[in-house]
């Protein structure tokens, strides 16, 4: 699936997007957060404060804990601040 | 006519009141977001990020909740992203309706939900040269949710501005 960073979340990653394949047993975007804080010190960094992440799920917000089968692109991102 | 628009580009507020104009319209509402200087007198400009594909849908849902509320006859949502300076425009927002009451509280609904509820991230690049994130507003947030705590449909003008 397409993984999308946007923001702050975009700047401690160090990219806006990537391709990942769904690690088994990850079923919502709270456990896949949990596995991408694994992957290293950015990723640690942009989501330790899971409060203040968001995520839509193939373009519609969804809450961390929304189911994620056969979602195609999913995106975290912090509270929206437009207008 | 009903439109929405995510541009890097200026906005023209006069020509898109006048394509609201119509027979049956008795009012045209509208609001205009501007980058305001902030508190210290050091932003030089905001640099706004979006999510493309899903900022014109987002704000397209906003504009039919707005249209199933309220009886519109046409309706505006223009939002810019890049770099804006301090004074520029960056949100248009405008209703039509036969009568005020709808003109005028569909467009503060629009611009209560958009900040919250469509994906753009402002960052503040000041004029140091460094950037910080702004930070979303509790106040923000309360705005947007007051709106979907009301009961949908009143009565026209009942009990309404």
């Amino acid at each position: 699936m397409q993984v999308l960073y946007f923001a702050w979340l975009r700047e401690r990653i160090g990219k806006s997007a990537e391709e990942l394949e769904l690690p088994p047993g990850i079923t919502t975007p709270a456990g896949l957060i949990a596995w991408l804080r694994t992957r290293g010190p950015g990723y640690e960094a942009a989501f330790i404060e899971e409060a203040r992440i968001r995520c839509a799920i193939d373009q519609e917000f969804q809450p961390l804990d929304a189911k994620l089968d056969g979602a195609k692109e999913i995106a975290f991102f912090p509270p929206m601040t437009g207008g | 006519m009903f439109l929405v628009s995510v541009q890097e580009a200026a906005f023209d507020s006069g020509a898109l009141l006048a394509q609201l104009g119509g027979e049956g319209v008795g009012g045209i509402a509208s609001f205009i977001g501007l980058v305001r200087q902030n508190a210290s007198g050091d932003l030089a400009a905001l640099r706004l990020e979006h999510y493309p594909g899903m900022t014109e849908a987002a704000l397209t849902r906003l504009l039919d909740e707005a249209r199933a509320r309220w009886d519109l006859a046409g309706g505006i949502v223009i939002h810019r992203f890049g770099r804006l300076a301090v004074g520029a425009p960056i949100v248009f927002v405008a209703t039509a309706s036969a009568h005020r009451a709808a003109a005028l509280e569909s467009t503060a609904f629009l611009i209560d939900c958009l900040k919250t509820g469509a994906p753009f991230w402002k960052a503040e690049e000041r004029l140091g040269g460094e950037t910080a994130w702004v930070e979303a507003r509790a106040a923000d947030e309360a705005a947007a949710a007051s709106w979907h705590n009301r009961a949908k449909n009143l009565p026209q003008g009942k009990g309404r501005l």
